[in-house]
């Protein structure tokens, strides 16, 4: 008798040790035909579920362009919604092939938890939300407020130093979900509520009052958000790279949505046409066909339509593009040429 | 083995490994044991294997790197630069915390409740019915994120009691405010000379051991009954009391506050650990009420006749004849009762309590990127802090089960 239940435990953990090992993720995506894209629990403009349950959000438009480039249906992504803890376990387990969910590149992250981060998609800093009522107009003057921050994240220690440098206390009160962190702010259960700026914008984009928040005017870190991918698979993270640069390109080279089937029948100028695929075999390189990238444009725009159908000035959210602008309008969006 | 005895000339062969009822066991252990060690050792390769691919050999190294993160609940002293085996340690105190105040609370109502379900009164038995069902078949996760809700919801927030036409008042003469951030309670100060108000008080309860012996002595040889209980009282309060006048009050209590932000001052019962607590131990004294009720049925009916024939009062005959048996059917499952409460205390994270899953299996993971290491040692604490619960409860059941002679 307690033999079998020892040969259960086994068998049960030695499927859960099988997950580790992985080859080729372009193989195995294309085997399973989908994209398991992670993605947040929700939040509004990056990545949550519409009406209808379809994902949508400037996130969720990376996976998809993704998708399209690779399979050639950007509905072939299986979203799975990561916390800021589960994250990192999923990417390294092989769970999900990427990871979307506004991600701040680090040093560590990078290098100690071998992930490759192919690019920035939003440039971000850390700020702080408070009740205008609270009559705060600057963080110098949090000192002993309670703070609600999401755990797990890079916040945490930003906020930490933050303080701790400024000579001020404070009193931290962790948090899973961004869903979690509003009930308790909307109820005053925590003075403060600090998380990267455009996600306080989205958080705060959805209160029925969004007028009595306000943010705080200091930026206290800089979180260069963006797709990561695991170490040691060059050619996907080539993949993933080159389908952000290749949105960011096609707004550059004026590439839209509306012009797309346009440029794709040959221009004058050759980048486009090497993008688009009408000269030369750019995505024979890594193992894709030469359509790949007007497949990825196709699905939602190009880097500027996504960012403002999605988080842009006309939405709820409102967010300027700012550093986020092309680096031609003074902004740091900027490609390598594809060449 | 008088067969075999009789037979001692036949030799050993092989075959017998299967086909001899003497030999069998021993070869299928034998056997089992084998493909188990192969099993587990596939496994540790695997795992190896797969971290070393990754980059991530197994070290512990991270430990004593600083750690980064605040932590609000901290029972000794701890700062963001201390280190992360620093982080865990504050996490299992926290942990250690709440399973014990758990485990006080769980039993003090499982106990009331288990014996009132047994109530006579139709209305009392059947309300605690209606607790136990609706508590145990519930999952206490749910439990503990509802009981959150209500404190964040219903409490005022400190901002509340700010102002002239504050909506909330602090009650208890101005010394206790609920918050939704908590509870602030006044806190004992210690001055000078407090050592020896304590060393008093230390001594009474000594006093009070002592005279509960010698009380009972003097009631075995001469039948009579002390007022016990006014006598302890007395003992547990005057002397201290009479201290504390005679060196000029050296303890003192420290009201809390409104102050900026929060309350200050006092001392902070933070929502997350009375949310955590309340809903573990509401949820965990369900069970224990079952478990009491239980033994207590067990009880064979004839023991209360008999105490009542001889003229005990129903609640002596609960005290001295009913509970002392049914102790002995109970002690077991409370034990796994405990431990129950202690690991489902690593839900904390839902309420935003930093135990030791929190920290160690939750902002140090993740900041470190250390799974394994990190989830080994958190399984390596919580089996060490169930056996020895356990072996406390073994041996507390040791000393109340039956001794035969």
């Amino acid at each position: 008798m307690k033999n079998s239940v020892i040969f259960g435990t086994v068998a049960a953990a030695a499927s859960l040790a099988a997950g580790l090992a992985s080859a080729g993720t372009l193989d195995d995506v294309k085997a399973k035909g989908e994209l398991a894209c992670g993605v947040t629990t929700g939040l509004v403009g990056f990545a949550a579920p519409d009406a209808n349950g379809n994902w949508e959000g400037f996130d969720v438009a990376v996976c998809r362009a993704v998708a399209a480039a690779v399979l050639g249906d950007a509905n072939a992504v299986k979203f799975v919604p990561t916390t800021g803890k589960t994250r990192f376990t999923a990417l390294a387990s092989g769970e999900i092939d990427m990871l979307a969910r506004n991600t701040t590149w680090t040093f560590s992250r990078d290098v100690d938890l071998k992930f490759t981060f192919v690019g920035v998609n939003y440039y971000d800093g850390q700020g702080f939300m408070v009740p205008k009522e609270l009559g705060v107009s600057s963080a110098k003057e949090l000192d002993g407020a309670t703070v609600c921050i999401q755990t797990g994240t890079t916040t945490e220690l930003n906020l930490a130093d933050y303080f701790r440098s400024n000579g001020m206390s404070y009193e931290p009160v962790p948090i899973e979900t961004n869903a979690e962190a509003q009930q308790q702010f909307l109820a005053g259960a925590c003075d403060v509520f600090t998380t990267d700026a455009s996600g306080l914008a989205a958080t705060r984009a959805t209160f029925e009052n969004a007028d009595d928040y306000m943010l705080l005017p200091e930026i206290i870190s800089k979180e260069p958000l963006g797709p990561l991918v695991r170490h040691g698979d060059e050619q996907w993270g080539d993949i993933v790279r080159w389908t952000l640069n290749a949105l960011i390109t096609a707004e550059e080279l004026g590439i839209t949505s509306a012009n797309l089937e346009e440029m794709a029948a040959g221009t004058n100028n050759p980048e486009i046409n090497r993008l688009l695929g009408t000269e030369g075999d750019l995505g024979g390189m890594f193992g894709l066909d030469k359509e790949w990238a007007k497949r990825a444009i196709a699905v939602g725009g190009n880097y500027g339509e996504i960012f403002e159908k999605n988080i842009g000035e006309n939405t709820a959210i409102g967010l300027a593009r700012g550093l986020n602008a092309q680096w031609k309008q003074g902004g740091l969006i900027y490609s390598p040429p594809f060449r | 083995m008088s067969m075999a005895d009789q037979k001692p000339t036949q030799s050993f062969n092989l075959g017998m490994l299967i086909y001899d009822t003497r030999y069998r066991a021993m070869t299928i252990q034998v056997v089992a044991l084998i493909l188990f060690m192969l099993g587990a050792a596939w496994l540790v390769n695997n795992a190896a294997q797969n971290l070393a691919a990754l980059g991530k050999p197994l070290s512990f190294d991270f430990l004593s790197q600083p750690a980064g993160y605040d932590i609000n609940q901290k029972l000794i002293e701890y700062t963001s630069q201390d280190s992360h085996g620093r982080a865990a340690l504050v996490g299992l105190l926290n942990t250690l915390l709440v399973a014990f105040l758990g485990c006080v609370l769980a039993t003090f109502l499982g106990v009331i409740i288990g014996v009132l379900r047994l109530s006579k009164n139709w209305l009392i038995s059947r309300l605690m019915t209606v607790y136990i069902e609706s508590f145990r078949n519930v999952p206490v996760l749910l439990w503990i994120v509802f009981a959150m809700a209500i404190f964040i919801e219903s409490f005022p927030a400190p901002r509340a009691f700010r102002g002239d036409n504050a909506t909330a008042s602090m009650v208890l003469n101005d010394s206790v405010a609920f918050t939704n951030r908590g509870v602030y309670i006044p806190k004992l100060v210690f001055d000078n000379g407090s050592m020896i108000v304590v060393l008093v008080f230390l001594a009474s309860l000594v006093g009070i051991w002592l005279f509960g012996r010698w009380s009972r002595k003097r009631q075995e040889a001469t039948g009579e009954i002390l007022p016990n209980f006014w006598i302890k009282l007395g003992i547990f309060f005057v002397p201290a009391i009479a201290a504390q006048l005679v060196m000029g009050s050296p303890i003192s209590l420290a009201y809390p506050e409104l102050k900026g932000f929060n309350f200050t001052g006092g001392l902070h019962l933070r929502n997350s650990l009375i949310a955590l607590w309340l809903a573990l131990s509401l949820y965990t004294a369900a069970f224990i009420a079952e478990a009491v009720r239980a033994g207590i049925m067990a009880i064979s009916k004839g023991q209360t006749e008999a105490a009542a024939a001889l003229g005990l009062r129903s609640n002596r005959i609960m005290q001295l004849v009913i509970l002392p048996q049914a102790l002995r059917v109970i002690i077991p499952p409370l034990i796994s009762q405990y431990l129950n409460l202690t690991k489902n205390s690593s839900l904390a994270i839902a309420v935003g309590y930093m135990d030791i899953t929190g920290t160690l299996g939750g902002i140090t993971l993740n900041q470190t990127g250390r799974e394994m290491e990190s989830v080994m040692l958190l399984m390596l604490i919580y089996l060490a802090i169930s056996l020895a619960i356990s072996t406390v409860m073994n041996i507390y059941n040791n000393s109340v089960s039956l001794k035969e002679r």
